[in-house]
């Protein structure tokens, strides 16, 4: 894999702060999910989000989608604050992956990709009936945007399939060009190669690197070390909803605390989302 | 299905016999249509006499002679037919054609199945026959690459053909009463399954989406020219009209429900909505408002008041989902039906005269041309339902064109998006709750407009019309024709409103039959009679074979498209 490695070295993290997560808070009754924890991305940058089961890594990204509200703190992208609603978090330039794939699954890949253009496209209900030259030209724009999309993470061949019928890590890749559908300037991958073989998830490891490239910021939960620590510029590294270290790979790796929660961390082997 | 097929290995050993199954299946079916189906000769014109095939037995040998020529075909098939699939089919409808025929068109009918003769347990033979040549048909994966190419100029002589098939079929089946019909419609659906399971279904399919202007053109044609087949009586146009009215009604419905995944049980109240502000403004003397526009605006005014109730009906209920939702519709649809009744000057102002409803409507007049009186046209005499049949045509041609349209855009696909994963679509921009509201507004307003002519064919209006009854119906008819899909809406629609019209005999048993046939659909096709291939493969994810035809399917339409 040092081929890998190669790819990481020698890029320039960017100077602008694209997401800032300040003090957030969220409680569900009695239990502190995600306690206090501040965060902040650049473009151009890949940071990873790592720690054991049930540390609240997802629950954190629901906050900062606006699908939770969180009880406390605030998340401000490109310096502006988001209100926690989805909808606006997606125009604001936010999208997201999930952990268990929610693909629309009985749409064909190239569709899913088009309802990932909903929201940078506006033709509405006389105008769609009506079938002016506007809307021919916004609808022939979104569906070449989206086999482009499709081309770019790998899927142009197959934008006709079911995305229910396609394999596996399709699937995630495709998640991945529905989300970039939305024109984001910040990516959130929730456990992108999980359930991957090594292969799809060199591929995969290829696929963020390119993304960042692009300009993008990408936010990564994982739980492959090795893919983590090969993949981030920066590691944050979350237990029992709090934040327990920050830094480079290097650092994050060599910290004993880490190690002990890993390990000591195995009696609450919950599954965030694997319990609703 | 599967479970109703037998194993890899019988169908190795014992797959030599298919076609010679087939054919002696098909032969018996043929040869029951010349002997004697009942002693009594009261029943179903007469079905007494030998080699004298009438109705029901001429029928059943076309049947026959289906089954005879797909077990030729089984032979030498090409590679992109399964007759297998289509004698399976075949075989289960001829069975039912016997036992229902047995049983009731002849049991029930002269009161003892001791009238039964010898030509329908030969059919049940040949039927079983049939059923088993497709079980033991070995199941080959079909190749849709090798699909004939026809010239465009011959696709299109292909959907004429069919087209006139169908205008054939209709105007046939409208002529036949009772079990007779009954007969025609299961040999319909037995020929037409064993055609279309073959595979040339999909084949039409695909020659129909690479002709979709002409074979629209076609089938509005085949509707325009409906009436004129009918020599001036009116018993068919004016089930016709009660047809379209319910067909726009339910594809209004089929957004809500087929596209946005919404289940609406008190849907009928829209429909009534625009039926009362029909009446209202009519020219009759029992109308409470004062004001009449020309039809056209009570038109616009009724489908802006139902788009504005299913707003208001909306904006609370959409916060609740699935079962939630379809209970509190359901209320909605009673408060419709109770207001109706109770706005009568008593006990609220008096707007819909209550129980009494708003009779007296007169006919429509266009620019002199009355709808109440008979046209001649052409050397064809028009009454005054095929007048309303002409106009409620145009309003279905609208109907369609805003539901496929709105299909196919960017609001179909959120639609979609919002019925397969409603989380996911929030999550990736899609406005949820927006996207709800217009989908019930929209549906809402193609009801409404269905209602403003409803009360002007219907000569009158009272809440009565209104039940829940109506609502399930509705739902019915999309359910059982196919969610989300214009064609199986449109059968759907045209079964639920014909079957009683034509069986009044078993009209007391009505709501049983209907109970039973949705039940049976739910075992066998939950999809729908005419389902989208994405629903196909919703309820049929097991079938391999299923799956990797609908993927050439796609790729297929795909070059097309490219081209």
């Amino acid at each position: 894999m040092s081929t890998l490695e190669a790819t990481n070295v020698g890029h320039q993290v960017g100077h602008k702060v694209v997401l800032e997560a300040s003090n957030v808070t969220m409680r569900f009754g009695g239990l502190t999910a995600v306690n206090d924890v501040s965060m902040q991305v650049h473009d151009g940058e890949i940071v990873g989000l790592i720690g054991p089961n049930g540390a609240g890594k997802t629950t954190f990204f629901n906050c900062l989608t606006g699908m939770y509200i969180p009880t406390e703190g605030t998340v401000k992208l490109s310096g502006e604050v988001l209100p926690p609603k989805p909808l606006k978090v997606v125009r604001a330039g936010m999208a997201r992956t999930f952990q268990n794939i929610r693909l629309f699954g009985n749409m064909t890949a190239l569709e899913n990709v088009m309802v990932g253009r909903y929201c940078r496209t506006s033709s509405m209900a006389l105008t769609s009936v009506l079938r002016g030259p506007k809307f021919k030209r916004e609808e022939a724009a979104t569906r070449e945007r989206a086999q482009e999309l499709l081309d770019y993470v790998g899927l142009g061949k197959s934008a006709e399939l079911l995305a229910r019928n396609m394999p596996y890590g399709d699937q995630r890749r495709l998640e991945i060009a529905r989300a970039l559908a939305t024109d984001p300037q910040l990516l959130l991958l929730d456990e992108p190669t999980a359930g991957m073989n090594p292969k799809e998830t060199e591929e995969c490891m290829h696929l963020i690197f390119k993304i960042r490239d692009s300009g993008l910021a990408v936010v990564v939960i994982e739980h492959d070390m090795r893919f983590i620590f090969q993949l981030c510029d920066r590691v944050l590294c979350l237990v029992r909803g709090a934040l327990l270290i920050e830094g480079t790979p290097g650092e994050v790796q060599s910290d004993p605390r880490v190690i002990e929660a890993y390990i000591g961390g195995s009696d609450d082997d919950d599954d965030e989302e694997g319990t609703k | 299905m599967s479970k109703l097929t037998l194993s890899d290995d019988v169908r190795a050993t014992h797959g030599s016999k298919a076609p010679m199954l087939a054919m002696v299946g098909g032969a018996l079916v043929l040869l029951s249509g010349l002997l004697s189906w009942s002693a009594d000769s009261t029943v179903l014109d007469d079905v007494s006499v030998r080699f004298y095939p009438i109705g029901a037995q001429i029928y059943i040998m076309v049947m026959g002679i289906t089954a005879i020529v797909l077990g030729v075909l089984l032979r030498k098939r090409p590679a992109w037919m399964s007759p297998g699939r289509g004698l399976r089919i075949l075989g289960w409808a001829t069975i039912a054609f016997v036992l229902l025929m047995a049983l009731f068109a002849i049991g029930y009918e002269t009161g003892a199945l001791a009238n039964l003769n010898e030509g329908l347990p030969v059919a049940l033979v040949g039927g079983v026959l049939v059923l088993l040549a497709g079980m033991v048909t070995p199941e080959v994966t079909l190749d849709v690459r090798r699909w004939p190419k026809l010239s465009s100029s011959l696709e299109i002589v292909v959907i004429v053909v069919m087209m006139a098939f169908l205008l054939f079929a209709v105007a046939h089946a409208l002529s036949l009463e009772s079990w007779t019909f009954i007969a025609f419609l299961l040999m319909l659906v037995g020929v037409a399954g064993a055609v279309l399971g073959t595979g040339i279904g999909g084949y039409l399919g695909f020659v129909g989406a690479n002709n979709r202007r002409p074979l629209l053109l076609a089938a509005f044609l085949v509707a325009f020219l409906f009436p004129f087949t009918q020599d001036g009586s009116d018993a068919n146009m004016s089930i016709a009209t009660q047809i379209i009215i319910f067909a726009a009604t339910a594809l209004g419905l089929n957004i809500v429900v087929g596209l946005a995944g919404l289940l609406d049980l008190g849907y009928i109240a829209f429909l009534g909505t625009g039926a009362y502000v029909g009446a209202m403004m009519s020219q009759s003397a029992f109308a409470t408002i004062g004001w009449k526009p020309p039809f056209l605006v009570v038109m616009l005014i009724g489908s802006l008041v139902a788009a504005t109730f299913g707003l208001i009906i909306g904006s609370p209920t959409l916060r609740v989902s699935g079962d939630y939702l379809a209970i509190v519709t359901l209320g909605f649809g009673e408060i419709f039906r109770l207001a109706m009744f109770n706005l009568d000057g008593n006990n609220g102002p008096k707007l819909t005269n209550g129980p009494n409803g708003i009779p007296g409507i007169p006919d429509l007049n266009f620019f002199g041309f009355d709808f109440g009186e008979s046209h001649s046209i052409a050397g064809f005499e028009l009454g005054r339902f095929a007048n309303y049949y002409l106009l409620l045509l145009l309003l279905i041609a609208f109907v369609i064109l805003v539901f496929s349209r709105l299909n196919d855009s960017r609001l179909g696909r959120g639609w979609v998006a919002i019925r397969e994963d409603e989380r996911a679509a929030e999550a990736m921009g899609v406005n949820v709750f927006g996207l709800k509201l217009l989908a019930f507004a929209v549906g809402a307003a193609l009801a409404g407009i269905a209602g403003t002519i409803k009360a002007h064919v219907d000569t009158s209006v009272s809440p009565d019309q209104y039940i829940f009854l109506e609502s399930a119906f509705l739902l019915a008819a999309v359910v059982l024709g196919g969610m989300g899909t214009v064609v199986g809406v449109l059968v759907g629609a045209s079964i639920l409103k014909l079957l009683p019209e034509k069986l009044r005999e078993v009209n007391d048993y009505r709501l049983l039959a209907f109970g039973l046939l949705l039940v049976l659909m739910m075992r066998f096709r939950p999809e729908g009679l005419v389902a989208s291939k994405r629903r196909q493969l919703e309820f049929h994810e097991d079938d391999e074979e299923l799956v990797a035809l609908t993927q050439q399917e796609h790729l297929l339409e795909a070059q097309a498209e490219a081209k």
